[in-house]
């Protein structure tokens, strides 16, 4: 068993899966973290994924760049952030519940959208994907295992540093950190709790929406059903894990993703094809409730999450 | 700069006129849909309607599907209710679906080899028990460690479903299916009677209708009840009146489980009398969209479950007289969600626009 385990950990493919695995959850972790420093849980980013899913492979299978994609992708899930963002901040709606229905909402869409444009197919069409980018190769040590991801690999991990520095190191970080900690404090500051918290939405669901598209545009060439498969839900628990920190939250993805490459390996290992593969396969979402149970009591929750802001209301 | 106010009062008109124009608001999208299909509007809502309610058939098949889609959802109205998230009754449908399976099916296709009556009691409170046991995980995770209960779920779903691919690939696996992941099928002698002739619907129908007409008088008259919707009200006042609040957290986690997993169940004796891993096409989570149209109501449940199902039924029969794919179902359920919720604050609020 831990000899497997060695031979496994010590390949560049295990740490070349970890990092493909652990990319749509680094955009999906920032996502949710941006939404919840503003104060509001975004429950709709299961739907979202779905949502950037299709309709960045989409504009690609029409004819767009794959960059375009990645656009198309991010302004689908700015939408339906704006779309939570009215619902639950000036109109104060559960955020639970709308979340849940963002999450229906855009699922089906999508589904019925893939549906009314491909009515009658037995094989899903597919796209040419973001290529590897094989000229990292050389490069000492992580050559090997940062050439074999694509751009968008990449551009994740630059995310983590940028959001950092936005949420720390910019007066527009201070506002979104402002109005989820002390709504009433940022709007005497002459902060709008509204549009910072709409806007931090839109830009936390533009980045679930991004998490999409690596799946159809990087991982794999076309769009499946059921292909999201609970990564959006996965990613709310990672943020608290990560306690609403960008770099626990790259730590977070990719210990998980680590682990879900582990197992994924472990499974086809001698004692591995002993155990049903279906327990190996719930051992990430088990993983995700023991980091849960792990940090919860003294998860340090956004003061304000999930309380809307009335002026006046105390 | 928009800001509610309550009102003052709520006026009787816009009570009524609020859904209606939900109602609408989600038609027309649903309309928009129907158009970029490029199937005629007027013919498909017809078909949609006919599908759903518009005879003998129709109407039989859309009770059936909603026998599950009211336990489900008073699963979620009574959680909900405690402002206990449970989104898990996906999970929770199954484990009783196989918990019945599990007394009342194997052992030889006969279940325990006990008299029948107390068979199909043992059968019944099996599944009840799987359900609430696998809800009370996330319950107690919420009420002693502080776990947000709406993630737990969530992700207890999917090892839900896990379990059961394993459950059918290995010991519940029926042999004769010839390699399709199904259950061994359950005593034919506990299956749910039929009510009407030539028709799918069963006695799973009153059962749900008297569960939600129990829970209502629960909510409404008993001391549980009370607790409970204060639980729901106001976490810190219902303590500091002395409530027993984790306690009342657990139980009704208790009771939602229980509900969700009798689902599971009342679809195995009344519909499939085996486990797929498609029995569900999501009943779990119609049932919370069924509890917020009910506005967490019991009674309202019963009336929201048959909307629902009727759009479920009536989308398959669209489907097939005009061009438009199912999920256009899916899509009416989540719309509607969605501006009903707007409706009722809209009703309760005043939007105010400040400079």
């Amino acid at each position: 068993m831990f000899a497997d385990l060695w031979q496994i950990v010590a390949s560049d493919a295990f740490w070349i899966a970890t990092l493909r695995i652990g990319t749509p959850l680094i955009f999906g972790v920032l996502g949710v973290l941006l939404c919840e420093r503003a104060g509001v849980l975004n429950l709709g980013i299961e739907g979202i994924m779905v949502a950037g899913a299709f309709a960045g492979w989409f504009a690609v299978y029409l004819g767009a760049s794959l960059w375009t994609g990645v656009a198309v992708a991010a302004l689908t899930g700015a939408a339906f952030g704006l779309l939570h963002g009215v619902l639950t901040v000036p109109l104060g709606l559960s955020q639970h519940v709308a979340g849940l229905g963002i999450t229906l909402a855009a699922t089906s869409i999508s589904y019925f959208a893939y549906r009314v444009s491909f009515p009658k197919l037995t094989e899903p069409p597919r796209i040419a994907p973001f290529a590897e980018l094989d000229f990292l190769d050389p490069v000492p040590v992580l050559g090997p295992i940062l050439g074999a991801q694509t751009a968008l690999t990449i551009l994740a991990l630059t995310l983590v540093p940028l959001t950092g520095y936005v949420l720390y190191r910019t007066p527009l970080g201070l506002a979104i950190r402002m109005v989820g900690e002390n709504p009433a404090a940022a709007e005497t500051a002459g902060i709008s709790v509204t549009a910072t918290r709409i806007g931090a939405i839109a830009a936390g669901s533009a980045l679930m929406g991004v998490a999409g598209s690596f799946l159809t545009l990087a991982a794999f060439n076309a769009f499946f059903f059921n292909m999201v498969n609970g990564r959006g839900w996965i990613c709310v628990a990672l943020v608290v894990f990560a306690s609403w920190r960008p770099g626990k939250a790259l730590l977070g993805a990719l210990l998980f993703a680590a682990f879900d490459a582990a197992q994924l390996r472990l499974q086809q290992s001698s004692i591995g094809t002993a155990i049903p593969y279906q327990w190996w396969l719930m051992l990430p979402y088990l993983l995700s409730i023991a980091a849960l149970v792990l940090v919860a009591r003294k998860a340090a929750y956004p003061q304000a999450l999930m309380k809307p802001y009335r002026r006046g209301e105390r | 700069m928009i800001q509610l106010e309550t009102r003052e009062q709520t006026s009787r008109a816009a009570v009524v006129v609020a859904p209606l124009t939900a109602i609408a608001f989600t038609l027309a999208v649903c309309g928009l849909l129907v158009l970029w299909a490029g199937a005629p509007v007027a013919r498909s809502f017809a078909a949609l309607l006919e599908g759903g309610f518009g005879s003998r058939f129709a109407l039989t098949e859309t009770l059936t599907r909603a026998t599950p889609l009211i336990l489900t959802g008073l699963a979620a109205a009574v959680a909900f209710r405690a402002r206990f998230f449970n989104i898990g009754a996906e999970g929770q449908l199954y484990l009783g679906a196989l918990a019945a399976v599990a007394v009342g099916g194997l052992h030889g296709g006969a279940g325990f080899a006990w008299p029948l009556p107390l068979l199909f009691i043992a059968m019944m409170a099996a599944a009840m028990l799987a359900g609430a046991a696998w809800l009370a995980i996330a319950a107690v995770l919420r009420t002693r460690l502080a776990v947000d209960e709406v993630v737990t779920t969530l992700l207890l779903n999917f090892v839900v479903l896990l379990f059961v691919s394993w459950m059918l690939d290995g010991p519940m696996k029926d042999p004769a299916a010839m390699g399709w992941p199904q259950s061994v099928a359950l005593n034919p002698a506990l299956e749910l009677s039929k009510l009407i002739e030539r028709s799918r619907l069963h006695s799973g129908l009153p059962t749900a209708v008297a569960a939600a007409a129990l829970l209502w008088a629960m909510l409404k008259f008993t001391a549980f009840g009370f607790e409970m919707r204060a639980v729901g009200a106001n976490r810190e006042a219902a303590r500091f009146a002395g409530i027993p609040v984790n306690m009342t957290v657990i139980k009704t986690a208790l009771i939602s489980g229980a509900l969700a997993g009798l689902a599971g169940a009342v679809e195995v004796a009344g519909r499939t009398s085996y486990v797929t891993l498609d029995m569900s096409p999501g009943y779990g989570y119609a049932g919370i969209v069924v509890a917020m149209l009910a506005a967490l109501n019991p009674l309202g449940v019963v009336l929201a479950a048959v909307f629902i199902a009727g759009m479920f039924v009536g989308a398959d029969s669209m489907s097939r007289a005009v061009t438009v794919p199912t999920y256009v179902a899916d899509v009416i359920v989540a719309v509607s969600l969605l501006a009903m919720l707007v409706a009722a604050q809209l009703v309760r609020y005043r939007v105010r626009w400040r400079t």
